[in-house]
This record gives structure tokens, C-alpha cells and sequence, in this order.
């Protein structure tokens, strides 16, 4: 179709260069979107990073003056530092399991499967649930009497109910139900792209299976492994409503996300709260930043480039 | 050859895809069995998690008591009932529904044009409009929503529903063009050169020629975002601070984090009620959109 426009010569008057001057109507037609964007989006961010430049007075208003008490305050509060660290052991380990279990599967199902359509719709079924429905929904079934304890104590697996749910554990579980769908569906959207004919050929010039995966597959398919994975840590490491419902939000699952809430809300210091927010973001481009930057090292040695996005 | 399959396959209905063919059982054929049974154990056992993780909700919503049995040993209805004591319900559910809408409405009207601009034209800094747009997406809600919803608050839309949906449009706006472009990509130019060559004009050729042919795409879009925005849960929380802009999942949390004050079946109701207004619009979208659609197959040669 593509191809068909491009021969007829109606078109051609378009020019294939990008011209000198941006049109109007491209202005006109962006303009709206580009207005949400600045309006609702960037603006609130310069707004937040003023307003997290001043402090509350004894009776809770805001000051006039700019300082950087907040950041020093945050980072000086040893309750507050252990609390980057928690968001970190809650955020990465479910993050690197769906990637890592995401992988293998992706693989098995790199050519199509039966009843794939029904699997799916399965699959995505707790992204479009919400986080809030399956949190409440797991304090059910994951509790001490739910039905998963009960199933594993049918079979005899354990003696005594598995502590499930108000606990990191069960913030994992929560994270994996909501994330593992969506690292898998991107991570099989990659992996159909990589051509078959590369493994057919790696086949042929005598690699195992194993072989073929390792050095044919794998490199393939780092820098989408490196989006899914960022993608997910970012979603995981801003964990609320997870956190609060099925985790302990006062102690081992008090995320960063809980820690900014708290000040802003229910302390109603809206300038903590708010730096608080932005050093969360601040930290989460840091991880973003250091895996694209390991990403573009890698793609550079294993430069096949018969990727998807090639 | 593979560029080729990749550009058509971009395109949402031209995905390329290998069919099975013979008896039932050729998936467990040598080759793939390993694969094959891997596969199965894991997505079926995550599967019946969630399947029963769904069924649980909704069995507690109908039990008078429920511990230690598998099932519970007197079904009642009067949670339903019950959930207007504390719930203003008709007030939460046209609240959703005018959140969700709202913020669909407006973000498909303002992406439109972002979005053909993005399909049609090669412009300079496209990119950089491109990452721009997109910047909403890829941030946590959390991390813009805390000053967003401060903002809005200093402004006096904190607990109308007018903030709520403002905020709303932040994420959708973007994830409306995500999914509208590749749909207007699709759309031979042609057909629209042929229309202005005949006489039609701009707005002419728009809505007699364009807008027929892209108009699944808007109604795989919409959809889409209804069901995203009425799960999506931190910015409504952090705009809504009044009883009157809840919304069912705002709602949903609140009866779930104040847990020791209420029958916990009381909680479940509420949340087959949400469930109910999700699922029945996620249906609806999964005659029109498939999942995998974005999922590009390469043949063999």
C-alpha cells in the first residue's frame, strides 16, 4: 500500500526532505497536544520544583524564601534514606523476574501458539483490572485462609498457611500480577520481530539450541529487554496503592511514593511532599539513564542491527 | 525483504503470522515440546490465578460468612444493597463514567491532529515533538501528579470534577496518539489527494474521506482509554479530595484501606461493581482490538 502511493507520482509533489521552514499547519494541527503537555505536565514540574524550595512556618505556611532545606532535610533523615532503599528491594527483584521469566516464555511463543487470542486477553486481564482491584482482591485470596493457602495445604505442600499478603512478599506478588503481562507482551512483540531466517542459519552452521539462543537470540534482543525493563522498574519503583494495601506501608514496604504522600497529604507540608516526589523521579531517571547508557554499549558490540527497530 | 514485512506489519490489521496447520496435538510435536510445556505450566498456572483471584472477589461478595471452607455455606445479596450506606453509588458511577468520558473525549480531540501530523508529515524536530508528547507516558503518574494536583488545588479544582478530568488528560492525551497514528499511516494518501483533486476541500476531505476510514481506529483508541483511565487510580486520588469527585476505584481504595471498620464482603461488592463497569467496556474493546495486534511476525523464508 505504502509502496503503491509512493510509485504514483500524486504524491510526489511532497517533498521526501524535511523542509527548511515547520509549516503552519503543523504548528496549528501539534498545537493543542503541545498545550497539555506545557500546561498540565511541564508546568506542574516547574511549579513543584519552586515550591519544593520553600519551607513551612510553625503555623504551616509557606515561606517566602528559597533554600534547600527540604533536600537537606530528606537526605540528612536516616529513616528517609532507608527508604530509596526499600523502594529499591521492592522495585528490583520483581522488575528482574518478570524480565528473566518473561525471556524463556516469549521464546516458546516466538511463532504463535494455540488458543493465543484467549491466552492474551487472559494475560492482560490485571492491567485493565487496576492495581487498586487486584490489591484487594489478593487480601482474599492470598490471605491465611484464601483459597491459594488452602489449595497448597490440600496437596500437602506446607503444614501452616503461607504468609502471603501484608508483607514485601505480597507487594511482589501485587507488582508481578500487574507487570509480568506487560514485560512479557513487549518482550514477545521484540522477539517476533527477530527474523527466523537467523536461527534457521545458526542452525545450519551447527549451533545447538542452547548455542543459537545464547548468541543469535539473546544479543538480539537486549536493547527491548533494556525498554521492558525500564518501562517496568519505573512503574514498580513508584509502587502506591500495592504498597499500602497489601504491604506493610510502616515498615518494610514504606516506598518512597507512600513517604511523599504522607508529608504532602496527611501532614499537608505540600513543599516536602513535592521534593520528595521529584528526588523519586530524579532517582528513577539515574537507573533509566544508567541501563540505556549499558544498553547502547551493548547494541555497539552486537551490532546485527536485524532487530525489530533496525 | 524484512524491511518490508516490518513497515506493512506496523500498519494495525497487516500483522504477518505463521498458521498452524494438522492434527490438534502438532504443538507437542519434539521440536517445540520443551517450549511448548514450559509454556503451558507457566502462563496456565499465572492464568488460573487470576481467573481465581477474580472468582474470590466476587463469591465473598455473595457470602454471609466466609473462613476455612472453600466455599462459603450461605450465599446472601444484601451486600449490594448495603453499599448505599456508605456510597452515594449512582453519584460514584456517573462520576466515573463522566471522568472517563471527559478525559477520553477531550484527549482524542486534542490528539487527533498531534496524531496526523505525527502519521503524515516529515518535518524538522519531528523527534523531538514526538518525545515531547510522549514524555507524560513514560514518567509515573506519582511523581508529576503530587505538584500537579497541588497546582490544581492552588487554582480551586481540587475536589471538582473538572481538576480530576484535567488531570486525566494528561496521561490519556499521549496514549491516544500512540495508538491513533499507525491507523492513520494506514490511510493511503492517495485516496485524500484524490478527493482535493476532485474539488473537495480540506474540512470536505477530512470528513468525507478521512475520518470514515479512521474511525475504528478512534473507537479502538476511546476504548482503550475509557477502561485505562477508569483504572487509572493515583492522579484521580490525589485530585479528588472531596466526597463529591470520587470515583468507583478512589472509592474502592478508601473502603479497602479503612478495612477494619467494614464487612469485608461489603469491600468485594464494591469491587464487582468496578469490576462490572471495567469488564463490560473491556469486552466491548476486545471486538474491535485484538491484543497482539502490535505483536509483528516474521516469516521464514
Amino acid at each position: 500500500m505504502a509502496t503503491l502511493s509512493q510509485a504514483l507520482p500524486v504524491t510526489a509533489p511532497k517533498r521526501r526532505i524535511a523542509p527548511p521552514r515547520i509549516p503552519w499547519e503543523i504548528i496549528l494541527f501539534s498545537l493543542p497536544a503541545l498545550a497539555v503537555v506545557f500546561g498540565l505536565f511541564i508546568m506542574p514540574f516547574i511549579y513543584g520544583l519552586d515550591l519544593s524550595t520553600h519551607t513551612l512556618d510553625s503555623k504551616g505556611a509557606i515561606q517566602d524564601g528559597r533554600s534547600l532545606d527540604n533536600y537537606t532535610t530528606f537526605f540528612n533523615d536516616q529513616s528517609q534514606i532507608d527508604t530509596i532503599v526499600m523502594t529499591f528491594q521492592v522495585a528490583l527483584p520483581v522488575t528482574l523476574f518478570n524480565v528473566v521469566l518473561s525471556l524463556p516464555l516469549a521464546y516458546a511463543m516466538r511463532r504463535g501458539i494455540r488458543f493465543e487470542r484467549f491466552i492474551t486477553a487472559l494475560l492482560i486481564l490485571p492491567i485493565t483490572l487496576g492495581t487498586v482491584l487486584v490489591a484487594q482482591a489478593m487480601l482474599i485470596y492470598f490471605g491465611r485462609q484464601g483459597w491459594f493457602n488452602q489449595t497448597l495445604q490440600a496437596i500437602g505442600l506446607i503444614h501452616d498457611p503461607l504468609r502471603l499478603v501484608h508483607n514485601w512478599l505480597g507487594v511482589e506478588i501485587a507488582l508481578f500480577i500487574q507487570g509480568f503481562p506487560f514485560v512479557f507482551l513487549m518482550i514477545l512483540g521484540y522477539m517476533s520481530g527477530i527474523s527466523p531466517d537467523l536461527e534457521k542459519a545458526s542452525k545450519m552452521l551447527g549451533a545447538g539450541r542452547w548455542r543459537t539462543f545464547w548468541s543469535v537470540i539473546f544479543p538480539l534482543m537486549l536493547p527491548g529487554v533494556a525498554i521492558a525493563f525500564c518501562l517496568n522498574f519505573v512503574a514498580n519503583f513508584t509502587v502506591f496503592p500495592s504498597a499500602m494495601l497489601v504491604g506493610e506501608p510502616n515498615a518494610l514496604t514504606r516506598v518512597m511514593s507512600i513517604a511523599a504522600y504522607r508529608a504532602a497529604y496527611e501532614q499537608q507540608n505540600t513543599p516536602y511532599g513535592t521534593a520528595i516526589a521529584l528526588i523519586m523521579g530524579g532517582i528513577e531517571f539515574l537507573v533509566v539513564a544508567l541501563v540505556l547508557y549499558l544498553r547502547s554499549r551493548m547494541a555497539r558490540s552486537a551490532s546485527l542491527g536485524a532487530g525489530k527497530g533496525a | 525483504m524484512a524491511s518490508q514485512t516490518i513497515t506493512s506489519g506496523v500498519t494495525p490489521t497487516l500483522t504477518t503470522r505463521s498458521k498452524r496447520q494438522g492434527a490438534w496435538w502438532r504443538f507437542l510435536t519434539r521440536d517445540t515440546f520443551w517450549g511448548s510445556l514450559l509454556f503451558y505450566a507457566v502462563i496456565g498456572f499465572f492464568v488460573i490465578n487470576i481467573v481465581a483471584l477474580v472468582a474470590t472477589v466476587v463469591i465473598d461478595s455473595f457470602a454471609f460468612s466466609w473462613f476455612k471452607t472453600i466455599l462459603p455455606t450461605q450465599f446472601v445479596t444484601h451486600w449490594y444493597p448495603d453499599l448505599s450506606q456508605d456510597h452515594d453509588m449512582s453519584q460514584l458511577l456517573l462520576n466515573t463514567f463522566v471522568v472517563a468520558l471527559g478525559a477520553t473525549g477531550i484527549a482524542l480531540l486534542i490528539g487527533f491532529p498531534a496524531a496526523y501530523v505525527l502519521a503524515r508529515k516529515e518535518f524538522r524536530l519531528k523527534g523531538l515533538l514526538m518525545a515531547v508528547l510522549m514524555l507524560p507516558m513514560l514518567i509515573p503518574s506519582l511523581v508529576y501528579g503530587i505538584p500537579l494536583a497541588t497546582m490544581l488545588i492552588r487554582m480551586g479544582l481540587g475536589g471538582s470534577l473538572i481538576g480530576v478530568i484535567l488531570a486525566n488528560i494528561v496521561p490519556t492525551t499521549p496514549f491516544v496518539i500512540l495508538i491513533l497514528t499507525p491507523f492513520i499511516e494506514q490511510v493511503d494518501t492517495a485516496l485524500e489527494s484524490a478527493s482535493r483533486m476532485l474539488g473537495a476541500g480540506r474540512f470536505r476531505t477530512f470528513r468525507r474521506v478521512l475520518l470514515p476510514l479512521v474511525l475504528p481506529g478512534m473507537l479502538t483508541a476511546g476504548i482503550l482509554a475509557v477502561v485505562r483511565t477508569i483504572a487509572l487510580f493515583e492522579l484521580t486520588y490525589l485530585v479528588a479530595t472531596t466526597g463529591e469527585s470520587q470515583t468507583l476505584v478512589t472509592a474502592l481504595y478508601g473502603d479497602a484501606t479503612g478495612a477494619g471498620i467494614r464487612a469485608h464482603q461489603l469491600i468485594s461488592a464494591m469491587a464487582v461493581v468496578y469490576m462490572l463497569t471495567t469488564m463490560s467496556l473491556v469486552i466491548v474493546a476486545l471486538f474491535f482490538v485484538k491484543p497482539t495486534q502490535f505483536v509483528v511476525r516474521l516469516k521464514a523464508k
